[in-house]
C-alpha cells in the first residue's frame, strides 16, 4: 500500500477530443474498478479528514474510500447516503477543486485524491439497482415542492422516507430542473437524471408537469391543499448585457440555446424544435452556463470563442469543463468586455465590438475589479452571442407568493434552516442563494425536509 | 395527456377545437395563452386560449395552420389527445379603466379579441368590433362576433364582405365619424397591428396590442420572446402578452419573429 500511496492522481478516461465534438455522449467514462481501487488507495484515511469540511454536505469521505479500497461498493454506497442522495449527478458535476479536493492533504504529494470521480463510481453502482417500490399512506399529511431541480427532489426523497405524501409541480413537460433543462447531456446524461425521478415515483412521489406555481396553481390552493411547502424553483431568469444590438436575431441566452438543444432534443436532426448555430459563435462569460454553452455549439459545429472581462485566474467554471472546452478547441478571449453588437439591415448579427480590460484592486468579491482600456476596442465578426452572464430567480414567484421577503435581487429570504419566516412554508437552492451548485441545492433541500417533517410531526400533536 | 372533445374546420386552414385542461379552465381570463406539445417530441407552441368552460374543465383553442405542428393538430379528430399543454400564461387583458373599447381582430388574432368581447358583452358594455380577412371564408367565428358586439364591422382584402380594404380604414371610418373611443385593443399580425398603432398614434388614442413573438418556454427563464417596448427590453410571455402599442418597436418584433422561419430546416442539425 506504501508504494501506491506514491502514485499521482489518477485521470479517468475520456472520449478523444476530436470523436466527442462529433457527438454528445458523455465525455467522461470514469474509473475503471481497478483505477478506483487504486485511486481509492491514495487517500491517506486522515484522521482529521480536511476534505469533508470542503464537502457542503460532510459526506464522510474516508469511510466510503476506505470501502473503496476493498472494492466494496455497497459499503461506500451506505456511507455516502447518509448525507447525499445524488452521488452518480454530484461525483459529475461538483466543483471538486473548490470543495472537498482542494483540502485533500494529497494536493502536496501527486495531487488530490480522485473524490468527485469515487463518488461517481458509487453513483454509478447505485444507478444498476432497483427500485426499491413503496406508498405513502393515503390519509399522511402532504407536502408541496415547487420545482423539480436538486433541491426539489432531494427533499421529496427525505420527506417521502418520512412517510410524507409529496406532490412535486413543475412548470416544463420534463422534472429534473437544470440537470434536465441546462447540463448537457455530454456532461450529464439524461438516463441518470431519468433514473433518480424513476426513484421518487417508485416511491409514490407525484410530480405535475406542466404546472406553474402562480399561473396553474395559485398559492391559496397550495395552502388549502398542502400541510408544509418547499419552494424550490430556482434561478432561471437570464441576464443580458444591457449593450446596443442585445436584440438583434442571432444574440440569445444561453437558457435558450441550451434549453433548446437538452430539453428539447434539438440536435437530432428530425427534432421538431429549430435550433440556429452560427459559424463564428461569441459566447460571453465563462461559468459553467459559458463552458456548456460553447461545448454545445461546437458540437453543432460552430468555431466558438469566449469572451471574458477577467484573466484565466478567475473563470469561474469547473476546471475540468474548461480543460475539456480547450481541448475541444474552444478559444478563449480573457480580459475582454463586450461594449455593443453590431447587425445588417435584416436585424442579423454580425459583429460584437469589445474593450480589453485590465485587473485593477480586488472588490467586494475578492476578486480584482477588471478595468477598461482606453481607447482599446476593437470588433469581432461573429453571426451568433450567447450570453451567459448568470442567472435571478424568476419574478413569477415574487408575485405567486407575495407574503414573502425577496432580496434585491428576487431570492427569497430565509434562514439557515430553510424557513422563509411563514408559518408553513420553507425555500431553498438557487431560488435562495442566487445561481450556486448542485450540491448546495441538494443540501438545502435535506435541511428543509428535515424542519418540514419535525413541523408536521408537532403539528399533528 | 389532454383530450380533444371537438375539432371543427371553421375556415379553410383553420381548426376550432375544445380540448380537456381542468386545471387552466378554472384559473384562465382572457387575452391569457397556453404552450402544448402535440406529441411527445413536439415542439412547445403558443396558443391563446379563445374560450374556457370552467364547469366542463375545457377550452377552446383556435389553430392556424401555418407549420408542422398546427398542421398535426388540424389533422387530430375528436377523442384524440394532446400530449400535453401548460398554462394559463401571460397577463389577462386589462381594458377595465377604459369605458368605450374598440376591439380589432384580424385574421387568427381573432382568437385573442373573442373572449374580450364576449366577457364585455356579459359584463353590459359591449364594444365595436372590427374584425378583418383576405377573404370572406377566413372571417372567424362572424356570428359570435355579432352577439357580442354593440356594432360589428366586416373589411376584407378582396371586398368579398364587408368594405373593401385593411381594418386601419374602417377604423379610421368610426374615428372620423366622430365615435368616443378611449382605446383600441388590436390583435392580428404585427404588421397589421403596427399599422392600426400608426392610425390611433395620429389621433392620440391609447392602443394596445398582444405580441405573438416566438417563445420556448412562456415562464420568462430564454428570452426568446423579448421584445422592445419604451426603448426597454420586456418579455412578451411574462411581461405581456398585451402591450402599450405607441411604444412598441414593431421593426425588431417582425424581425425576430422571423428568425427561425427564414432558416427552415438549415439550422436543425444535419450531421447526427
Ligand atoms: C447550464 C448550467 C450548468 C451548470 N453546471 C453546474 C455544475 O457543473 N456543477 C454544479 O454544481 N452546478 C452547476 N450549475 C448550477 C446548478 O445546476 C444549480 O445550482 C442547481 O440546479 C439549482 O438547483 P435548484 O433545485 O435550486 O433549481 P433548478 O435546478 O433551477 O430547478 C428549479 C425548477 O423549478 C421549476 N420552476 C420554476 N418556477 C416554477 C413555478 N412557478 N412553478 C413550478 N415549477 C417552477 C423550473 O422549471 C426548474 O425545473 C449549472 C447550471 C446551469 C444552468
Ligand atoms: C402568445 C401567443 C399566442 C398565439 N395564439 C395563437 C392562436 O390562438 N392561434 C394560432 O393559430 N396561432 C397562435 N399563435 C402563433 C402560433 O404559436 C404559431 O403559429 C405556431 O407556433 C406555429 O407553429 P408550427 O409548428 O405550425 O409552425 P412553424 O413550422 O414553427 O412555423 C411556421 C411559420 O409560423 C411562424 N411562426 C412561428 N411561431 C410564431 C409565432 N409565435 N407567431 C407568429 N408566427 C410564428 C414561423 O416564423 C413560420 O413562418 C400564438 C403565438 C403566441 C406567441
Ligand atoms: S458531494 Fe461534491 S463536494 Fe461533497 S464529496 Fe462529493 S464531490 Fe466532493
Ligand atoms: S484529505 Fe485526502 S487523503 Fe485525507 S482523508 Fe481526505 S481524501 Fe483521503
Ligand atoms: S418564452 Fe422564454 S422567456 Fe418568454
Amino acid at each position: 500500500m506504501a508504494k501506491a500511496n506514491m502514485k499521482g492522481r489518477n485521470a479517468p478516461r475520456v472520449q478523444d477530443a476530436k470523436e466527442r465534438i462529433r457527438n454528445f455522449d458523455e465525455v467522461s467514462h470514469g474509473f475503471d474498478d481497478a483505477t478506483m481501487v487504486e485511486e481509492a488507495n491514495r487517500c491517506l484515511n486522515c484522521k482529521n479528514a480536511p476534505c469533508m469540511g470542503g464537502c457542503p454536505v460532510g459526506i464522510h469521505i474516508p469511510e466510503f474510500i476506505s470501502c473503496l479500497k476493498e472494492g466494496d461498493k455497497e459499503g461506500a454506497s451506505e456511507v455516502i447516503a447518509r448525507s447525499t442522495k445524488l452521488p452518480a449527478i454530484c461525483g459529475r458535476v461538483c466543483p471538486q477543486e473548490r470543495q472537498c479536493e482542494k483540502y485533500c492533504v494529497r494536493n502536496r504529494a501527486g495531487g488530490a485524491v480522485a473524490i468527485g470521480q469515487l463518488e461517481r463510481c458509487v453513483g454509478d453502482y447505485n444507478l444498476t439497482k432497483e427500485n426499491v417500490k413503496s406508498a405513502p399512506d393515503p390519509s399522511a399529511p402532504a407536502v408541496a415542492i415547487v420545482g423539480s431541480g436538486p433541491a426539489g427532489l432531494t427533499c421529496a426523497a427525505d420527506c417521502l422516507s418520512a412517510g410524507l405524501r409529496v406532490t412535486i409541480f413543475e412548470a416544463f413537460h420534463k422534472a429534473g430542473g437544470v440537470l434536465t433543462y441546462g447540463i448537457p447531456e455530454f456532461r450529464l446524461p439524461k438516463a441518470i437524471v431519468d433514473k433518480e425521478i424513476s426513484k421518487l415515483l417508485d416511491m409514490g412521489c407525484e410530480i405535475k408537469l406542466n404546472s406553474v406555481v402562480g399561473r396553474s396553481e395559485t398559492i391559496d390552493e397550495l395552502k388549502r391543499d398542502y400541510d408544509a411547502i418547499f419552494i424550490s424553483s430556482g434561478a432561471g431568469l437570464p441576464q443580458f448585457l444591457h449593450i446596443e444590438g442585445e436584440n438583434l436575431n442571432g444574440v440569445m441566452s444561453a437558457n435558450e440555446f441550451l434549453t433548446r438543444v437538452n430539453l428539447m432534443k434539438a440536435y437530432k436532426k428530425d427534432s421538431a424544435t429549430p435550433i440556429y448555430c452560427g459559424q463564428n459563435v461569441v459566447v460571453v462569460g465563462a461559468g459553467n452556463v459559458a463552458m456548456d454553452a460553447a461545448r454545445t455549439a461546437k458540437r453543432l459545429g460552430g468555431d466558438v470563442t469566449i469572451v471574458y472581462r477577467r484573466s484565466r485566474d478567475e473563470i469561474p467554471a469547473r476546471a475540468e469543463e474548461v480543460e475539456h472546452a480547450e481541448e475541444e478547441g474552444v478559444k478563449f478571449m480573457l480580459l475582454t468586455n463586450p461594449v455593443s453588437i453590431g447587425g445588417d439591415e435584416t436585424g442579423m448579427v454580425n459583429r460584437m465590438t469589445c474593450i480589453k480590460m485590465e485587473l485593477g484592486e480586488p472588490d467586494a468579491s475578492g476578486r480584482r475589479r477588471p478595468i477598461p482600456v482606453e481607447g482599446s476596442e476593437f470588433d469581432i465578426a461573429t453571426d451568433h452571442v450567447i450570453v451567459a452572464l448568470g442567472t435571478s430567480p424568476n419574478p413569477l414567484i415574487k408575485k405567486a407568493f407575495p407574503m414573502l421577503s425577496f432580496n434585491p435581487r428576487g431570492t427569497i429570504v430565509a434562514d439557515e434552516n430553510m424557513f422563509t419566516g411563514v408559518e408553513g412554508i420553507w425555500a431553498g437552492g438557487d431560488v435562495v442563494t442566487g445561481s450556486a451548485t448542485v450540491i448546495s441545492a441538494m443540501g438545502a433541500g435535506r435541511k428543509a425536509a428535515a424542519q418540514i417533517i419535525k413541523y408536521i410531526g408537532e403539528k399533528k400533536k | 395527456m389532454n383530450k380533444i372533445l371537438s375539432i371543427v374546420e371553421t375556415a379553410p386552414r383553420v381548426v376550432r377545437l375544445e380540448v380537456e385542461a381542468p386545471d387552466v379552465a378554472k384559473h384562465c381570463q382572457p387575452g391569457q395563452f397556453i404552450i402544448l406539445r402535440a406529441d411527445a417530441e413536439g415542439e412547445r407552441v403558443p396558443f391563446t386560449i379563445c374560450d374556457y368552460d370552467r364547469e366542463k374543465g375545457t377550452i377552446t383553442l383556435l389553430v392556424q395552420v401555418v407549420g408542422d405542428t398546427t398542421a398535426e393538430i388540424a389533422a387530430l379528430k375528436a377523442g384524440d389527445y394532446i400530449h400535453d399543454l401548460v398554462g394559463p400564461l401571460g397577463n389577462p387583458t386589462e381594458l377595465e379603466q377604459y369605458e368605450n373599447v374598440v376591439l380589432v381582430g384580424g385574421g387568427i388574432g381573432c382568437a385573442v379579441i373573442y373572449p374580450q368581447a364576449k366577457k364585455r358583452m356579459k359584463e353590459g358594455k359591449p364594444c365595436d368590433i372590427i374584425i378583418g380577412a383576405k377573404t370572406s371564408q377566413l372571417l372567424f367565428a362572424k356570428e359570435d362576433f355579432k352577439k357580442f358586439a354593440k356594432n360589428l364591422y366586416i373589411t376584407t382584402d378582396d371586398g368579398s364582405e364587408g368594405l373593401k380594404g385593411f381594418v386601419t380604414t374602417q377604423l379610421e371610418l368610426l374615428i372620423q365619424s366622430g365615435e368616443k373611443i378611449d382605446c383600441v385593443f388590436v390583435v392580428g399580425p404585427m404588421i397589421m397591428m403596427k399599422n392600426v398603432c400608426d392610425v390611433t398614434a395620429k389621433y392620440d388614442i391609447p392602443t394596445v396590442v398582444s405580441m405573438n413573438s416566438l417563445m420556448l418556454d412562456g415562464t420568462g427563464m430564454c428570452g426568446c420572446c423579448r421584445i422592445t417596448v419604451g426603448g426597454e427590453t420586456k418579455y412578451a410571455c411574462v411581461d405581456g402578452p398585451e402591450f402599450d402599442g405607441h411604444k412598441v418597436d414593431f421593426k425588431e418584433a417582425m424581425q425576430r419573429v422571423d428568425f427561425y422561419k427564414k432558416r427552415g430546416n438549415d439550422c436543425r442539425m444535419m450531421r447526427y
